[in-house]
């Protein structure tokens, strides 16, 4: 047999393929307890297939898994409303210090002081940068921050008495965890249409808002990326019928020192640590998304929120909480790291990040508005949401505008969303992007837009040159492998 | 691509008339705008949909999308076909890719819908 060499082939095998029967990555010591025997052992099977594979084995498929995967600290990222910016090492560095990292949360207050005071202060510095003072850290995403503030405007109605407020309005441009959400807090959901503008149409908000209106859910800049100019105006309204105001902080990125959602009239929000306060990200979280509230709602914030007493710092359950929204104070050590960050910059560095953001941003759909169709012909704030339109009547969609990127090192924008614009490429630079990165996208993409015409099959085949290349996405959601077998 | 024997909604829903059963269906629009369908959900036999409410929804590799029936009144028969193998929506979705069968209730709200020559301008 003939062994053929090249160079950076990569070891395709599953770990359950590199199985050999006996092997073993680690040895347990010898037992110096008393044996049990288990109360029921029926449950005990020998029948279950697991890999038998030595430690090198198992470091080397996934350290070559890891060298496979697109990530912000390899690539650029430009995943629309998703915020991919560096995260700063020393966030790590400093979540990994042993008074922050070997700390159990059962452990009494008393002997947690340090950490309970940095949730506290976390916590005044993410009330001050959206003027909401009441906050609590304990969501561990943005949907379940989304969650925890609608159970918020729920129980502010029913502690009124107002309990027919059953509906939130939500625009037809918003992230689709807005009525998921509202939907799991038993609200009913009702759409608000978008004008021309890419603005929430004021006139159908005002024939929609009534005294059944329990909240207004409201992206902020909008999911099209963009400053909503009616802002006060649509928060009056649904105020004006009783209703309150929640807004969606996933684009906060936008807004660092420059706004402050309590003064657009917004009553509740949450944010998203995992874009705009740097912590990891996907599949490299987990995430954080913090409930922020107005002085009159925080009352009824989820359980702990971190106070300072005369007799030092604790974890309090608010007098009318909606109670725990999951286990334990939410994600501890990411909350370290958003705090890291925020004291790293100042009020100073995060008021440069929104300004960078945004100019980013711009500059990019500057640079390609004679090339791609815009979402909304208007300056954008921290992203710019393309249309390939243009592209698809000349026979390539925005999927394969989105593939072919990869093959130039760059992770693909958000596509197809938001719904309401055709082929949309949603792109968001960040402040952390240089403008070399940004000129070599800005070329990348113009190169593309020639390559529909000059070749075509280069863009529809795309990627070419990564370890997997057009996946078959409508066999693989319609008959899709979910488990391993043998043969 | 727009037959003329059918009814269109402005949903891009197609119904076809046999007696008073109306077979429902989405259009080639919809389907070229969806993509490669991957997933059908469809309610059970028996129940009653009202015109232009949601019946079911239709999932592609892009976007999971609610599907709304151009007319009201009871659901007589579902097509197994496009659960099993929803490429069919794609490949035929006049024919073999049809999605429920209603008992229409009030043929008046055929009025309510657009003959292919209506429907085909506003795809533009």
């Amino acid at each position: 047999m003939t062994i053929s060499a090249h160079a950076g082939d990569i070891d395709r095998r599953l770990l359950m393929d590199r199985s050999v029967t006996g092997r073993k990555a680690f040895t347990l010591p010898d037992s110096d307890v008393p044996e049990q025997n288990l109360p029921d052992s029926s449950f005990l099977r020998d029948d279950v297939e697991l890999p038998e594979v030595s430690q090198l084995e198992v470091i080397r498929y996934f350290s070559v898994l890891s060298q496979l995967n697109f990530s912000i600290d390899t690539n650029f990222y430009p995943l629309g409303s998703c915020t991919m910016k560096y995260n700063p090492k020393i966030n790590d560095e400093l979540s990994n210090l042993p008074g922050l990292a070997d700390i159990h949360p059962l452990q009494p207050d008393e002997t947690v002081q340090g950490a309970i005071r940095l949730l506290k202060n976390l916590q005044d510095d993410l009330g001050e940068i959206t003027g909401l003072p009441g906050v609590s850290l304990a969501p561990l995403a943005g949907a379940q921050g989304e969650y925890a503030g609608l159970l918020i405007a729920r129980a502010y109605h029913n502690a009124r008495n107002d309990s027919v407020r059953t509906v939130a309005i939500i625009p037809d441009s918003a992230h689709g965890t807005n009525p998921a959400s509202a939907a799991m807090a038993g609200l009913d959901v009702v759409t608000v249409r978008s004008d021309d503008q890419g603005n929430v149409d004021v006139v159908n908000l005002r024939e929609l808002a009534n005294e059944n209106t329990a909240v207004f859910m409201l992206t902020i800049p909008s999911t099209l990326g963009l400053f909503e100019p009616n802002i006060l105006e649509l928060t009056k309204i649904i105020h004006d019928v009783g209703g309150l105001v929640y807004a969606d902080g996933a684009n906060l990125n936008a807004l660092l020192g420059l706004v402050k959602l309590g003064d657009l009239g917004v009553d509740i929000c949450h944010s998203n640590l995992h874009k705009t306060f740097s912590t990891p990200h996907g599949g490299g979280g987990p995430g954080s998304g913090p409930v922020m509230v107005t002085d009159e709602l925080a009352k009824f914030l989820p359980k702990p929120v971190a106070e300072k007493t005369d007799d030092g710092y604790v974890l309090a359950t608010p007098e009318m909480s909606v109670g725990s929204i999951n286990g334990f104070h939410g994600s501890f050590s990411i909350a370290v790291r958003a705090y890291a960050y925020i004291k790293a910059l100042g009020l100073e560095g995060l008021q440069s990040v929104s300004e960078n953001a945004i100019i980013s941003a711009n500059y990019i759909q500057a640079k390609l508005r004679d090339k791609y169709d815009l979402a909304a012909d208007r300056y954008c704030m921290h992203e710019t949401v393309l249309s390939a339109a243009r592209q698809k009547k000349r026979g390539v969609a925005g999927l394969d505008i989105a593939k072919r990127l990869l093959d130039f090192g760059i992770h693909a924008p958000t596509m197809y969303f938001p719904m309401i614009v055709d082929e949309a490429l949603m792109v968001e630079p960040t402040e952390s992007e240089s403008k070399e990165t940004l000129d070599h996208f800005i070329a990348v993409m113009r190169q593309i837009d020639d390559e529909v015409d000059s070749a075509p099959e280069l863009v529809h085949e795309a990627p070419h040159d990564l370890p997997v290349t057009r996946l078959d996405e409508a066999t693989a959601a319609r008959k899709p492998v979910l488990r391993w077998t043998a043969d | 691509m727009y037959p003329d024997d059918l009814k269109y909604s402005k949903e891009h829903e197609w119904v076809r008339m046999n007696g008073n059963i109306a077979e429902i269906g989405v259009t080639v629009f919809a389907q070229e705008s969806l993509g490669d369908v991957v997933f059908v959900d469809l309610p059970d036999v028996g129940t009653d949909v009202a015109q232009f409410a949601k019946f079911g929804e239709i999932e592609s590799v892009k976007a999971v999308s609610d599907l709304f029936s151009p007319v009201g009144g009871k659901i007589v028969e579902v097509n197994a076909a496009a659960i099993d193998s929803p490429e069919v929506v794609n490949e035929e979705p006049y024919g073999t890719g049809w999605l429920i069968k209603v008992e229409l209730a009030d043929a008046s709200q055929l009025d309510d819908l657009m003959d292919s020559a209506t429907y085909q301008p506003t795809l533009e």
